[in-house]
């Protein structure tokens, strides 16, 4: 191995690159001040996004008070009756990720097991053909689920649930439109089936082939094998999934905007699924240019933005802790 | 450089004399392939009931390998093609009409490495393919556990906690647990890959005098790179390398009056 | 092998009785493989069911992006000044030149910053510092970039007072530095070390050895890696609303606001008018050639090589094509 290395240096880049012994290394010097600045820029500037986030939005937690801001429903930003709070969009966001997850999670574990199952030459272009669905921008989604996907979901689906349920049972109460919670959190679910299904897959790919084995012996079919080995030991790996999936979730901006029907204040308020609502990030998308840095209303909606930013990173911080921990383990875990 | 014959005495299995299955297992010119490398190359091998057989030979002899066919273990990896016949009692194990799980109730099998089921408790481990096959009564698995946890010499030291997970056993007794779990399936075949291989001295000690304990009741077929442990536990030991068998016979025959030239350099210790 | 005679002698005055209580406990087993079998393929026909689900929709938005947006596509489309909505003709000129400038502007500045955080991560930092930045590397992938837009108006747009190219770019810049930070760290890490000992003996600096040595070495899966952030900060839009505003004029000065496509076709799917709608889908059909073209690209190029920093995120794509599924070990060969 060595001797191979000497050799490609010897041919392609040996020129005089030499360091002269007992000089300074200036490029070296220069090499590791670029790097480590390069390396610590992220630390500084989330540290700076974040303070930055604070302090602009600082006008409104004076305004309305943290809690106020949290648990207000109002959104009102009429001169001199301002007045805002960000519970309907967090609410907003929150469930529609969560119903996103909910729909997204068992599709993905089965896509990975399919993936995982089939044999390569049909497996491999299914994973290309999934990871080309998380290729495709926010905003294609958003269009095709606006001008095409709506209409068939509305009349397909929204409006025979609401005939048959929509007075006993609340979730499909008011008038389907196609704009509203459920369909912007289908079209949530559809965009991250790729990364929960990517990471479903290889923490699943983590397991050790003699735990396959030994469920194998024992004379599982391979549903069984996937229920004795498989599903226990990446048990946690696979909520990390979910929840890194519930992250990209809560972030996704256009689609969602595109689609969830965009009211503001309390009529944004999930209702039902057929309600139309406001997300975090659709609120912002849909006002930030037309609020004034003036009125307190521009502060208010970087305090979203700030919500926003805290609520992402905790629950990425959880999945992407879970994850690792699991993937650590891997070998690790049967002692001998 | 071989030109090894199959040293298997006793008339083929197409003769009716050996019908009344004395053979527990009977290989017949198995041959495996990885993609266009050939592991083993035709392997014909009968083993008897209520005895232990021991493979034994360098590493990458193809003990291993065809250890695992005769369990069907090469099903799940790709490229990987048997050729030949493994008849057990009176069915092929490769006849494609009969589903591979069929066979594995007959057979238990346990690994080099220990791998008993970590999330899962000492008591799960052991009845989990007893489960499979429907058996839910408790009383039955109670018995069930105990039996399999007294015949691989875990018993007395996990009785108390047989709650708690299989991780926090040591590796000897992870093993000794994948013994219990094969045993529960009441197997009548059981298929060992150098099972002590990862453990200390006194763990392989327990795990051979348990091997001793099962070879009346059960046909046992263990691959070893140790030549005292095959000496130690079995009735018959086959000699392969690379991927040939080359000499087969009762254990004593074998290591004392060795007939091929191969063999004695093996077993006198010329190379391995 | 040759066979005994006699029928092994008892060793233990159990032995019978266990033998005759197994065949008891066998009989008790279940003839259920059949079933078993049944739910096996019914499960596979489940899992089946689930790929195909997901991919129903790739294909739809495909094909609908064919039929609605190839009558929009001419070459006055992709070129011209845009028109007045409503009016019958619209094009995007503009807002190519737009997505193709800004995506120039933020490698510029995320590639050299992305590189760099990645040898240090490597090469250069202690591991107790590089685990530090790895981690927080990873969770700075996943903030919502529409986040990330708001910093760089805050930052930059409400610094210069006006909304700019720079601001855009500095934005897409921040998606774009993490995944190109974790491939270049994937791909450093495959680098032997052989390599680098070798490098060391001869006596070339820590600097020539990133650079010349192990950066050569890696740089096809390094490119992999920058296409794809590429293709994932081309159709980026949130970002861009705050930040580039969107501009019906080609470009001027970097410090002035611009057009992008995903922009615009936003902007498009607010017009009640028939020929937005069209020209939405158009541009859609455009955005969405150009990212799948550099995966497809990049896909049948680097075959075999593609998994590491794929803008999925560091988790999602390292090692999957490492491991083999496969159960029957070779470990014996």
């Amino acid at each position: 191995m060595i001797h191979s290395g000497l050799l490609l240096l010897q041919r392609d880049h040996l020129g005089g690159r030499v360091a002269k012994a007992g000089r300074p290394p200036l490029a070296d010097k220069l090499f590791k001040v670029g790097t480590t600045l390069a390396g610590v820029y992220v630390l500084a500037i989330i540290a700076i996004m974040v303070m930055h986030l604070g302090s602009e939005s600082w006008p409104i937690w004076e305004e309305e008070g943290v809690a106020g801001f949290i648990t207000g429903t109002d959104w009102n930003a009429v001169e001199d009756r301002e007045s805002f709070g960000a519970l309907p969009y967090i609410l907003g966001t929150l469930i529609t990720s969560a119903i996103a997850m909910t729909i997204a999670l068992p599709l993905s574990i089965g896509i990975a097991m399919f993936v995982m199952i089939v044999p390569k030459r049909i497996g491999q272009p299914m994973g290309y053909l999934i990871e080309l669905l998380e290729a495709v921008p926010s905003v294609v989604y958003g269009l095709w689920g606006l001008f095409v996907f709506r209409i068939y979901f509305r009349d397909l689906v929204e409006k025979p649930l609401h005939d048959a349920f929509g007075d006993s049972i609340f979730l499909f109460s008011g008038t389907p439109f196609g704009l509203d919670v459920l369909s912007a959190s289908i079209i949530l679910a559809i965009m991250i089936i790729p990364t929960i299904s990517a990471v479903s897959r290889e923490v699943m790919l983590a397991v050790p082939h003699q735990q396959k084995e030994a469920a194998y012996m024992l004379g599982s079919t391979t549903w069984e094998m996937f229920k004795l080995a498989v599903f226990p030991y990446s048990k946690a790996g696979l909520i990390g999934a979910a929840i890194l999936g519930l992250g990209r979730a809560i972030g996704e901006t256009m689609a969602v905007t595109m689609l969830i029907g965009n009211t503001i204040g309390a009529a944004a308020m999930p209702q039902s699924l057929f309600h139309p609502s406001q997300t975090m990030s659709s609120i912002i998308a849909n006002e930030f240019i037309e609020a004034s840095p003036a009125s307190i209303h521009m502060p208010a909606l970087i305090g979203v933005g700030l919500v926003l930013l805290l609520v992402a990173m905790l629950v990425n911080i959880i999945a992407h802790y879970i994850v690792t921990r699991m993937l650590r383990v891997r070998e690790g875990a049967i002692r001998n | 450089m071989m030109s090894t014959t199959v040293p298997v005495s006793g008339a083929r299995s197409d003769g009716s004399d050996d019908k009344r299955a004395r053979y527990k297992m009977v290989a017949e010119n198995v041959s495996v392939h990885y993609g266009d490398y050939l592991a083993v190359r035709n392997v014909s091998l009968k083993f008897p009931e209520n005895s232990v057989t021991a493979l034994i030979g360098p590493s990458g002899c193809g003990k291993t390998t065809f250890l695992r066919c005769l369990n069907r273990m090469h099903d799940m990896t790709p490229g990987s093609r048997v050729e030949g016949r493994v008849m057990i009692d009176e069915t092929d194990l490769y006849d494609s009409s009969i589903d591979p799980i069929y066979h594995r109730r007959k057979v238990g099998m346990v690994f080099q490495k220990p791998n008993p089921f970590p999330t899962m408790s000492i008591y799960d481990n052991v009845v989990a393919g007893v489960k499979l096959n429907g058996v839910r009564d408790s009383e039955i698995l109670n018995e069930i556990v105990e039996d399999c946890l007294k015949m691989a010499y875990l018993w007395d030291e996990v009785r108390d906690d047989l709650k708690k997970p299989a991780i926090e056993l040591s590796g000897g007794q992870q093993q000794r647990l994948c013994i219990a779990r094969a045993l529960a399936i009441q197997p009548e075949v059981l298929l060992m890959d150098e099972p002590a291989s990862a453990l200390d001295p006194i763990a392989t000690q327990k795990i051979e005098e348990t091997i001793k304990d099962l070879s009346s009741e059960y046909c046992i077929i263990i691959v070893t790179h140790n030549m005292q442990q095959a000496v130690r536990c079995s009735d018959y030991t086959a000699f392969m390398y690379v991927g040939d068998l080359v000499e087969s016979g009762k254990t004593y025959d074998l290591f004392h009056n060795p007939k091929n030239e191969l063999t004695a350099k093996y077993v006198e210790g010329q190379f391995g | 092998m040759s066979g005994t005679d006699s029928s092994a002698p008892t060793r233990s005055a159990g032995r019978d009785a266990r033998v005759a209580r197994r065949a008891e406990i066998r009989a008790m087993f279940k003839s259920n493989v059949k079933s078993r079998l049944t739910v096996d393929r019914v499960m596979l026909g489940v899992i089946t069911a689930c790929a195909i689900t997901a991919i129903i929709p790739l294909f739809w938005i495909l094909g609908q992006l064919v039929v609605g947006g190839l009558p929009a596509l001419n070459w006055e489309f992709l070129t011209g000044e845009p028109g007045a909505v409503g009016a019958g003709s619209i094009n995007v000129g503009p807002a190519i030149q737009g997505t193709i400038i800004i995506i120039g502007l933020s490698s510029l500045i995320g590639i050299p910053l992305g590189i760099g955080a990645g040898i240090y991560l490597s090469e250069v930092g202690s591991s107790r510092m590089a685990k530090q930045i790895r981690f927080f590397l990873d969770v700075f992938m996943e903030i919502p970039s529409i986040v990330l837009g708001l910093f760089a108006f805050l930052a930059i747009v409400l610094l210069l007072g006006h909304f700019s190219i720079w601001a855009g770019a500095f934005a897409l810049s921040l998606i774009m530095f993490p995944i190109v930070a974790r491939a270049t760290e994937e791909q450093l890490k495959m680098v032997p070390w052989t390599y680098r000992e070798a490098a060391t003996a001869l006596g070339l600096t820590n600097a020539a050895i990133a650079f010349r040595i192990v950066l050569a070495t890696a740089k096809r899966g390094l490119l992999t890696g920058i296409l794809l952030s590429i293709s994932r900060i081309g159709g980026e839009t949130a970002p861009l609303i705050m930040t580039i505003l969107g501009s019906s004029q080609f470009f001027s000065s970097l410090d002035a606001p611009m057009d992008a496509l995903p922009l615009r076709i936003w902007r498009f799917s607010l017009l009640p008018y028939e020929d937005a709608r069209l020209a939405g889908w158009g541009a859609a059909l455009v955005l969405v050639v150009i990212i799948l073209a550099i995966h497809v690209g990049v896909r049948y190029y680097f075959q075999g090589r593609g998994g590491s920093g794929s803008g999925s995120g560091g988790l999602a794509a390292r090692n999957t094509q490492k491991v083999n599924w496969s159960i029957g070990g070779r470990q014996n060969r």
